[in-house]
């Protein structure tokens, strides 16, 4: 359980980590998923280049029409960030379940996206929030949705040559909007076996205006379910509407088997979550939330 | 595979030493510097026994290479009792609660109860399952550890810390 010796590499500046990475380098940043990965001898690189001293990458800043997070934000500050608990709710909620006091002052936000374990609750959370990316390779810089970003297991559209940046949530236009986040695990912390995200936005009159379930550990990535979305999308959503929406989600997930659960009880425990989820989400956009 | 040379401030002690980059902090605490009190439980983040803070906040050191620890304070368990070697407030409480049973995630354990007790000494029963959530005991002697700290959060307010 000790590493393959690898090469160090400690650059100032986002241009210096990128002109650094090719296909036998890779990024540390909190470590949190990556040393283990190291230590199993699952990732053998030939060098690691630590972006933990590029400054610019770590941050969170309000430009009016987006919340911009660095990539290297620790997880502790966006759970503590007065900015996020108030426009970001749900990537508060999320974190909060995502593992310990100790790994979240290491853990990184752009670390757990970039990772792209199925079952993390980040990813997750970006999905239901619509948030972009922007990686900077040395052919330059582009931003892509996180749906985009999201692969596979462990897989995601970024280069070998690129250098995860920034993460991008767009802020809500709505005044009535809510959000709720549910998750089922071993242990508080652990993965999750499956995790729910919702958000819904309502017009004046209550109607729905915007729906969002993202589930996690249900699929190879976690997964949005559109055809529940449309049928709350114009609708004066309620209990019995959610609860026949929510007969969706079987159909549009694809879980597998192992030591925690198994196939057909993730099925129905998603369905129990997605629940739980949109109807928190429903109860925070009406003011009715306990 | 060039070595590098990192400055690391451990327990108020200066240490100056030459790593390979792929040693993690608790390998370089224990095999370089010969600081045995943090343990090496399941060396891949899961376990919490190789806890240590890092400028004052809980972090594992099995998921830390020992160069990014370079020019940082880290406190180990030894760091936890007095001038004089002797046990401090915090290990006293577990001592006397008798919160001890095979000892192994013990240095883990203090180290993240030291962490929540320097932020608050008054901590409720879910703040204390919180800050040692991360951390297993095998021995699940859960409720004498968390009776220490209760125990030890007591001590501190009586002593008006």
């Amino acid at each position: 359980m000790k590493p393959a010796p690898f090469d160090y590499a400690r650059p100032a500046t986002i241009d210096e980590a990128v002109a650094l990475l090719d296909d036998d380098s890779i990024v540390i940043a909190g470590g949190q998923t990556l040393v283990p990965m190291l230590a199993m001898r699952m990732a053998r690189p030939d060098r690691v280049v630590d972006i933990n001293n590029i400054p610019e990458l770590a941050g969170i800043t309000d430009t009016g029409t987006e919340i911009v997070i660095g990539a290297a934000t620790r997880q502790v500050d966006v759970l503590n960030s007065g900015l996020v608990a108030e426009k970001l709710p749900l990537l508060r909620k999320a974190i909060s379940f995502v593992g310990h006091t100790q790994t979240r002052n290491r853990g990184t936000v752009g670390g757990s996206l970039a990772h792209a374990d199925p079952a993390a609750e980040i990813p997750l959370a970006s999905l239901a929030m619509d948030a972009e990316v922007t990686l900077k390779g040395a052919g330059g810089e582009r931003r892509i949705g996180v749906d985009e970003f999201l692969v596979g297991p462990m897989m995601t559209a970024r280069e070998p040559d690129e250098l995860l940046v920034s993460l991008h949530y767009g802020l809500a236009s709505g005044t009535r909007v809510g959000t709720g986040f549910h998750e089922m695990s071993e242990r508080h912390g652990d993965f999750a076996m499956v995790a729910a995200a919702a958000r819904l936005e309502l017009d004046a009159g209550g109607a729905c205006t915007q729906a969002a379930l993202a589930l996690g550990g249900v699929d190879a990535r976690a997964v949005r379910i559109p055809a529940l979305e449309a049928m709350l999308t114009g609708q004066a959503v309620d209990a019995a509407l959610i609860q026949r929406a929510a007969q969706e989600i079987p159909r549009a997930i694809d879980p597998g088997d192992d030591q925690h659960a198994s196939a057909d009880y993730r099925r129905r425990v998603a369905v129990a979550l997605g629940e739980r989820a949109l109807t928190d989400a429903l109860e925070d956009a009406k003011g009715t939330a306990a | 595979m060039s070595s590098l040379e990192i400055t690391v401030s451990v327990n108020g002690n200066s240490y100056t030493e030459t790593v390979e980059p792929r040693v993690t902090l608790v390998d370089f605490l224990r095999d370089k510097l010969a600081l045995t009190g943090t343990h090496i439980g399941c060396e891949h983040g899961v376990c919490g026994a190789c806890s240590v803070l890092l400028d004052g906040v809980p972090i594992r050191s099995c998921l830390m290479l020992a160069v990014q620890a370079d020019r940082r304070a880290v406190t180990t368990v030894e760091g936890l009792t007095q001038e004089d070697g002797t046990p401090g407030l915090l290990q006293d409480a577990f001592r006397d609660a008798h919160a001890m049973q095979c000892g192994y995630c013990i240095p883990g354990m203090l180290i993240a109860s030291e962490a929540l007790l320097c932020e608050n000494t008054d901590p409720t029963l879910d703040d204390i399952r919180e800050a040692i959530g991360g951390n297993i005991c095998r021995c699940t002697g859960y409720v004498q550890i968390i009776e220490a700290i209760q125990l030890a959060a007591e001590r501190l307010r009586e002593a008006g810390r």
